[in-house]
């Protein structure tokens, strides 16, 4: 395996995470990776030495799932019947379990970009100028999303209704 | 200082431990005196180490073969071999093109509704991992007898073997028409391939092959006799071409 390779396959597990947690199942979330890492080792060129290859690859990724996003809201989404992917990782114990996966639930609730943010916050630790970078958009609207996604997340996990009407006093 | 003047983004920013020691403290403090706020970053808090709980697991899972960048192969290492490979797409597709020559074009729409549902059907199975298929290599006999019984005509199964594909096996499918097939092939490495078979309702009798890309989904397909077929596999032209030719010189001795 050459080096490149290798320094690109230190990173799978993070994307694969993240895509788990993007994604909702297993078998899309795989796919989203291995698209992401097909255009990786196809464009690594582009990659400049010493910048950061995690940023790159999570760009590249954010990229490949929007064009993915867009493609699947055209079609039919394409999903094999696998029971496994309907059930997410566990470890928690049994009541944990049950908050966890209203988490899980009321993730796959939240409009897509706010899903992103709050996932390369919450999930990858990354810095709100790192996420801006990855996402291609002002550190503003990453704190927006990010403000607006937690929100929705903590009223929904308090058995809120989902406030998608506002209010007008 | 009296208080601090403190901005949502900064509140987020202590939830994500993204302040300096100092100014945690000055927003620690505020939010000693604002309850509502303290609740609400700690509830976010408590979101980030609930994404982690869920989520972290997944960083121990083995990674799956396909995420491995596959070993080159000779294809990809010899300019010289890609470059035959493609004189002698041009070579087949022509020799095709000259053998079905007399043949009548299907409808396009025919033959892309053709593509379409075998690259849907060849993305919906092959990532299956216990239920690939309804009837296994195993008893290829009853699943050859049974299709052909099904798609109202003789319907053949290609051995691949010398592509290094091995038939997994088929499945029944609702083709756009009526009863289709798929057969399911599989390499050493667990790349897999579909051929997608279904009875010719477009009234033309052959097509030259042909080929299409759907979503990620390389797909050769051709009219034989009563059958339309499609080879779909994520794999590069030449080498899916390879086999395309190979199931085609199996279906006609």
């Amino acid at each position: 395996m050459s080096e490149i390779d290798r320094l690109i396959e230190e990173h799978i597990p993070r994307l694969r995470r993240y895509a788990r947690a993007l994604a909702g199942d297993r078998v899309r979330a795989d796919d989203l990776v291995q698209d992401t890492l097909e255009r990786a080792w196809g464009k690594f060129h582009l990659w400049r030495r010493g910048s950061d290859l995690r940023a790159w690859l999570f760009s590249i990724m954010h990229n490949v799932h929007v064009n993915g996003v867009r493609k699947n809201s055209a079609a039919p989404a394409l999903l094999p019947l696998e029971d496994d992917a309907l059930q997410m990782p566990a470890r928690a114990t049994q009541e944990d379990g049950l908050q966890l996966r209203d988490v899980h639930a009321a993730l796959a609730c939240l409009p897509q970009e706010q899903r992103e943010v709050l996932l390369l916050v919450g999930l990858e630790e990354m810095r709100y100028e790192e996420v801006a970078k990855i996402l291609e958009v002002p550190v503003g609207t990453v704190m927006s999303r990010l403000s607006r996604g937690r929100e929705r997340l903590r009223q929904i996990m308090a058995g809120a209704a989902v406030p998608a009407l506002r209010v007008v006093k | 200082m009296s208080e601090p003047m403190l901005n949502e983004s900064e509140l987020h920013a202590y939830a994500d431990g993204q302040l300096d020691e100092r100014r945690r403290a000055e927003v620690e403090a505020w939010l000693a005196a604002h309850s509502a706020d303290a609740e609400r970053m700690e509830a976010y808090r408590r979101q980030n180490e609930a994404l982690r709980a869920l989520f972290d697991p997944v960083l121990d899972e083995p990674i799956p073969q396909r995420l491995r960048r596959p070993e080159r192969q000779p294809w990809g290492m010899m300019p010289v071999l890609r470059h035959a490979a493609v004189l002698a797409w041009i070579a087949v597709g022509g020799a095709l093109g000259w053998f079905l020559h007399g043949a009548q074009e299907a409808r396009p729409g025919a033959a892309m509704a053709l593509v379409h549902q075998a690259a849907i059907a060849h993305v919906v199975y092959t990532p299956e991992v216990r239920h690939p298929v309804e009837v296994g290599a195993d008893q290829e006999a009853h699943l050859a007898a049974w299709l052909s019984k099904r798609l109202g005509a003789t319907v053949k199964v290609p051995h691949l073997g010398e592509t290094g594909y091995e038939l997994v096996g088929g499945r029944l499918l609702p083709g756009a028409t009526g009863p289709a097939a798929q057969f399911m092939y599989q390499d050493g490495r667990g790349q897999r391939l579909t051929l997608y078979v279904r009875t010719d309702a477009g009234g033309s009798r052959e097509t030259a092959f042909r080929y299409a890309r759907e979503n990620n989904v390389g797909v050769f397909y051709w009219i034989d006799g009563p059958f339309g077929y499609a080879l779909s596999g994520d794999l590069d032209k030449p080498d899916l071409l390879r086999v395309a030719q190979l199931v085609y010189r199996q279906l006609n001795p």
